[in-house]
């Protein structure tokens, strides 16, 4: 067995989240820059160049790249041969969020309740999801979550009749319905299959993966490709304004289901999709 | 590219058409949600508002708390579409233009039609970009609402497209196939 200190963890998700805050990730930086090389419409086009020009500026200034700082949600994969000592592990992700959102100076967007709607002040808590895996290591990935796109997020309990022609109707719906409102370009998290929380889950998880990994499944992968390009014909455009860079990437999760489900989910993430993934 | 500049006249809004890109200068206020509720509800009571809105700019953001040494911090555009229920009023009153990001309802293109105004559009998500052409910032009202109180900006090159203009021309919904209005 490996212990962990809950004060390692704590430190861990300080500077995830003061990292994942300021600098957006290389492989969406590059799709963001291929796209404004093809984009068409002029107007688009300056939209792309400024959201580009403000991930530079966000790490030179060291200031959030957007002022939606999120809701955190915390992905952890706790290794089975893991104790973790000196206190309890969602404690640990909270403080570090409370540190690093003090310390980066971002804004605290969460509220005690959904109906009293007190802001907690600190920014907790994270939304925390956690999966047992083998070995000795800890994994903590954190998304700070913006509104914007969150919001524009739909979950469907399909027919199996409606089949992959269905799944594929739903995500351009999802798209469309959303419009300019999550910050496109966007990348579309889809999960399909499980059941209702499982393919929310799973939708979520998808935005986790570099927009430059195609699903190791082929037909999945195809299916990704096949609605990228379906998405961008939609012709939304960055920030809704028109133009062909509506997303950066389609990812697709799968899980087996029910024989009487086909559950599909798709979570929109924004082009500050702000992911850190960190191993202790 | 076009400059604006507050206070606006109608002869300023009606030269701006749907897909013009402009940059904002000097002040604007800026303004969310329970900044927009508060005003909204002084003109109600039959009380003004905490500035003379004539020919104003009001952004809808939230921004950042300052770091140290930074006058604001990162701060982009919000979604307007959750201040549709208060605009119409404040356009009734002279508001002249607002910029946000995404959609407005019908109500508000309507009294942008009637009392001539402009919605214009900014980057969501640049907010380092945008608070870098922020120059200057004051509370003037509701400092208890934090990042939601009402501030007065200066801001230089200002960027933004005419998402919405005054004769109801949507850059939003041309996208699904709606007519231009050029009259
Ligand atoms: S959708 Fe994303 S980029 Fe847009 S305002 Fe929200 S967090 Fe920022």
């Amino acid at each position: 067995m490996r212990q962990i200190d809950v004060k390692q963890i704590t430190q861990t998700v300080k500077e995830a989240v003061m990292q994942a805050n300021i600098s957006l990730p290389p492989d969406i930086i590059q799709a963001l820059q291929e796209a404004s090389d093809k984009e068409s419409s002029p107007s688009a086009r300056r939209f792309l160049k400024i959201i580009l020009e403000n991930t530079e500026l966000a790490v030179q200034e060291n200031m959030a790249l957007c002022q939606d700082t999120g809701m955190v949600v915390v992905d952890v994969e706790l290794g089975q041969e893991v104790i973790i000592q000196g206190g309890y592990l969602n404690e640990a992700i909270n403080l570090g969020i409370r540190e690093g959102y003090q310390q980066g100076f971002f804004r605290k967007s969460v509220v005690n309740d959904p109906f009293q709607r007190i802001n907690t002040g600190d920014n907790t808590p994270a939304i925390v999801h956690c999966n047992l895996a083998e070995g000795d290591k800890l994994r903590i990935t954190v998304l700070p979550k913006g509104a914007g796109s969150e919001n524009m997020g739909q979950l469907s309990m399909l027919k199996p009749a409606q089949g992959i022609n269905g799944v594929k109707d739903f995500i351009l719906k999802v798209v469309r319905d959303a419009g300019g409102n999550p910050c496109p370009p966007i990348i579309a998290g889809v999960g399909v299959g499980g059941n209702m929380e499982k393919a929310a889950l799973l939708a979520k998880r998808a935005l986790l993966r570099p927009v430059n990994i195609r699903n190791s499944r082929n037909d999945l992968a195809r299916l990704e490709e096949e609605m990228l390009k379906a998405v961008n014909e939609l012709g939304i455009g960055p920030q809704g304004m028109g133009g062909n860079t509506t997303a950066l990437a389609v990812n697709i999760e799968v899980y087996p289901t029910h024989i009487a489900s086909l559950p599909v989910a798709v979570n929109l993430g924004c082009h500050s999709t702000r992911r850190v993934s960190v191993e202790i | 590219m076009k400059l604006l500049r507050a206070p606006l006249q109608i002869e300023d809004i009606m030269e701006l058409s749907m897909g013009d890109e402009v940059l904002v200068q000097g002040s604007i206020y800026a303004a969310r949600d329970a900044a927009h509720k508060n005003m909204v509800q002084s003109l109600e009571n039959g009380e003004g508002l905490p500035f003379d809105i004539e020919g104003q700019i009001i952004y809808y953001v939230g921004p950042c708390p300052a770091p140290p040494g930074k006058i604001i911090g990162s701060a982009g555009p919000t979604t307007s579409g959750r201040m549709d229920t208060y605009a119409h009023l404040l356009i009734a009153k002279g508001l002249k233009a607002m910029i946000g990001k995404g959609p407005r309802d019908q109500n508000v293109i309507e009294a942008m039609k009637k009392y001539g105004a402009v919605y214009l559009a900014t980057v969501g998500g640049a907010g380092a970009y945008l608070a870098r052409c922020i120059k200057d910032v004051e509370t003037i009202a509701y400092p208890e609402l934090g990042p939601e109180s009402l501030l007065k900006m200066e801001v230089q090159d200002f960027p933004c497209v005419v998402a919405i203009d005054a004769r109801g021309n949507d850059i939003y919904r041309l996208e699904k196939g709606a007519e231009v209005a050029d009259d």
